[in-house]
């Protein structure tokens, strides 16, 4: 059967919001993971004050990309969720104790306590990131599914090489990102040395993209065999390498703000790379193709699909308006005062 | 043990306890609304310290909300996802809309309401806190309206070859027949947890002495809040919302009622009674004769179907049936004590004593967990009551959980969840009673 505008639309949508989520939350859960390994406290806070205004409306791009998954493609949302489950409530952990730590730490004057919510928003926040990689990178090589498009596989299935390498490249791009994010929101030294940072975990994420790519190549044939011929991947291919590549320019030239816009342009290409693979495939499953959940055999009906589209297009110009008026607000260096965290 | 079991045990649980704070956000939200109007159109002091001081508490109750709430978004999939397969037609879209029109809304507009008081002049503070209401506010609605086609299924038709529902109809499935009746229910619901929690630390201020002045301010909107939303809650919204469910799912109003065994004439209102299972029945009954007929019907005399005159495997049974009772009568108790409590309150507010009536204060500054009681017995009644089904007379909840997933890690993730949420649930009403202990600013 062949796919009709509607499913398209609410592939590329789907994929759109991902995207979305993984631009604004990648720097903010960057953030998280570089207050790891900052010693200072006073640093520390100064990084969760940078996204504190932001995060909450960051993550809300998640939820939605939930709520359209489970809408636009019922048998997707329900496969993935229920197949991935302990890494899901592992996500879930991470989540919670990240948004609970920023609004506990600074509600007592104890070094030992804000120690503890510190290292929860730290950890709250790698181990999401990760998993998100590593989640995508399963995708990606296909789950094991049986005829009903029900997941069966294990745990530890998930765990496999291509998926933890995508799941370390997650890390790596969330923390560059983050790391430029700092950058824009602070002044002096710390901008400085962010910066500094932003380049020198670049070459991780380069590196880490070759090995991903180069390992996939024999782990998943498929991703490639298709996409060669789809002028949108190789579209998107050179948009995310001038990204990549203009990145170390803009860190050296001092521009975090066109780092910050690279970083998030060379994440955003390759979710859209990898809808670019994937189609006309949401999960592929693993050695079986017929089995395949795909945006055909996976739909909601034609009226569900434009309903949704036209809420959609209806909410999301006015999310996207809201957002960036909000953003500009707490554009520039970090100010705290008495109603900072 | 039964994977359908612990799954329903785990949702209860998860949902049970994010369900605590969204209510006291969405009437806080409002409240503040007011108060933060009050600040900015008057520029008196006291207000402002007011708007300051429960801006802050606020905030706090929604952190716990969005920490817990991101687990309901995930866990149709993960633990229901036989479910999410089969409703995904139409139950996805309400979420997605909550997501879209909601939840972008209130989380982008609360980071400028916390963080942004001196970056942002003052009538735009004052709209991003409206925003944050409205944006609460909808998010119960799109949340509802999914619910409430689980309990009153429409605009949809059954395809032939999957057996799963398929959406005819967007806005007969949005307006279904119990959205409207349990909205303005369950709004005003929030609104009683809000008012409580505002009047519960304000009499706790009083009563300890700190920025009184500010505390009464805050009291008198508590208490006026209090004493017409716990009204309204009950009258008309809960008392439509009843006799809706008498209308469209009779099965349940005989288990809410514990109507169990057929009776020739009129149904009379049970004040008090033990139920027993095996068979279900009351024991100790105490009851008005004739008024629940009265209050369905308008007719005393009209009979009411009782669960044995609908088919066995269609109705709720064994614990379900007491449980169902039991939380809806002493739902129904409780919001009577609301209205006696909070309009006495309104009386020496009127008199302009209630600050010195420390008997009432007493009782007040405890008051706050009764209405999320309340709202979890609610809760309980409208989803036990509508067992066996998960969605009414269409997908069983036995039907209803995920395959792939095994009762060892349902029971892990219940463990996990079990043990942050008491840990969050400790540590949430210690950091509450401490900013209490703070106070807030002295007014000269």
């Amino acid at each position: 059967m062949e796919a009709t505008g509607l499913q398209v639309a609410w592939f590329v949508l789907f994929f759109v919001l991902i995207a979305g989520y993984a631009v604004l939350d990648g720097f903010d859960l960057g953030v998280g993971v570089l207050s790891l390994f900052n010693r200072s406290d006073a640093e520390r806070r100064l990084y969760i004050n940078a996204i504190a205004p932001v995060w909450d409306g960051n993550e809300v791009w998640l939820l939605t990309a939930g709520g359209a998954l489970f809408a636009a493609f019922p048998p997707v949302y329900a496969t993935t969720f229920s197949g991935m489950y302990l890494a899901m409530m592992l996500v879930l952990l991470g989540l919670i104790s990240r948004a609970v730590a920023m609004e506990f730490r600074g509600k007592i004057e104890s070094a030992s306590w804000r120690r503890v919510w510190d290292r929860a928003f730290g950890l709250g926040s790698l181990l999401p990131t990760i998993l998100f990689g590593v989640a995508v990178g399963n995708v990606l090589r296909g789950l094991p599914l049986d005829a009903q498009g029900e997941f069966v596989g294990t745990f530890l299935g998930l765990l496999n090489p291509l998926a933890l390498l995508c799941g370390f490249l997650a890390l790596a791009m969330f923390v560059t990102h983050g790391a430029a994010y700092l950058a824009c929101r602070s002044e002096g030294d710390l901008r400085e040395r962010s910066l500094r940072t932003a380049g020198r975990i670049w070459w991780a994420w380069v590196g880490l993209y070759a090995a991903a790519t180069g390992f996939a190549w024999f782990d998943a044939p498929t991703l490639f065999a298709a996409s060669v011929g789809r002028p949108v991947f190789w579209a998107l291919l050179i948009v995310m390498a001038a990204c990549l590549g203009g990145f170390p320019v803009a860190v050296r030239q001092s521009h975090a703000n066109r780092a910050l816009f690279l970083s998030g342009t060379a994440i955003a290409a390759t979710i859209g790379l990898c809808a670019a693979a994937m189609f006309p495939d949401l999960v592929p499953a693993l050695a079986m193709p017929s089995h395949s959940l795909t945006l055909v055999n996976s739909s909601s009906s034609p009226l569900a699909l434009r309903t949704m589209l036209i809420i959609a297009l209806v909410g999301m110009p006015m999310v996207l308006a809201y957002t960036v008026f909000i953003y500009s607000i707490f554009r520039g260096p970090v100010r705290l005062d008495e109603h900072s965290y | 043990m039964d994977p359908v079991l612990l799954a329903r045990i785990q949702f209860g649980m998860t949902i049970g306890f994010h369900f605590l704070f969204p209510p006291i956000s969405i009437g806080l939200a409002w409240l503040l609304v007011v108060l933060e109007g009050m600040a900015w159109r008057t520029g008196d002091a006291t207000w402002k310290s007011a708007a300051g001081f429960f801006g802050k508490v606020f905030a706090l109750i929604f952190a716990l909300g969005v920490a817990t709430g991101i687990t309901m978004e995930f866990q149709f999939g993960t633990n229901w996802a036989s479910y999410s397969r089969f409703v995904g037609d139409i139950f996805g879209a309400p979420l997605a809309a909550e997501g879209v029109f909601a939840f972008f809304l209130e989380s982008s507009f609360l980071g400028l309401y916390l963080f942004g008081r001196n970056r942002v002049p003052a009538w735009l503070h004052w709209v991003s806190i409206l925003m944050v209401a409205l944006g609460a506010t909808l998010s119960a609605f799109w949340i509802l309206v999914a619910n409430s086609w689980q309990q009153t299924p429409a605009g949809y038709i059954l395809d032939p070859v999957t057996g799963r529902p398929v959406l005819t109809s967007f806005t007969e499935a949005v307006f279904n027949p119990s959205t409207w009746p349990r909205f303005f229910h369950t709004i005003t619901a929030c609104l009683v947890c809000g008012a409580f929690m505002m009047t519960a630390l304000s009499a706790e201020l009083i009563l300890r002495g700190k920025a009184v002045a500010v505390a009464r301010r805050s009291l008198g909107v508590g208490i006026v809040a209090a004493a017409v939303f716990s009204l309204l809650v009950a009258f008309p919204f809960g008392d439509e919302h009843a006799r809706q469910v008498a209308l469209t799912n009779p099965e349940k109003f005989a288990a809410l009622e514990g109507l169990y065994e057929t009776r020739e004439g009129g149904v009379g209102l049970i004040l008090f009674a033990i139920p027993r299972t095996n068979p279900p029945r009351l024991e100790a009954r105490i009851e008005i004769p004739y008024l629940t007929s009265l209050m369905v019907h308008g007719d005393p005399h009209s009979p009411i179907p009782a669960l044995d005159s609908f088919p066995p495997d269609r109705v709720a049974r064994g614990a379900e049936l007491p449980l169902t009772f039991l939380s809806f009568h002493n739902m129904v108790a409780l919001g009577m004590l609301f209205i006696g409590v909070s309009w006495l309150g309104l009386f020496f507010w009127w008199k302009g004593t209630l600050h010195q009536k420390t008997w009432l204060l007493q009782g007040l500054r405890y008051s706050w967990p009764l209405p999320l009681a309340a709202c979890t017995l609610g809760w309980m009644a409208a989803e036990i009551g509508r067992q066996p089904w998960i969605v009414y007379g269409l997908l069983r909840t036995s039907e209803a959980a995920s395959k792939s997933v095994t009762a060892g890690e349902v029971l892990a993730s219940i463990l996990m969840f079990g043990v942050i949420y008491a840990l969050l649930g400790a540590l949430w009403l210690f950091l509450l009673y401490r900013k209490v202990q703070h106070g807030p600013e002295e007014v000269a």
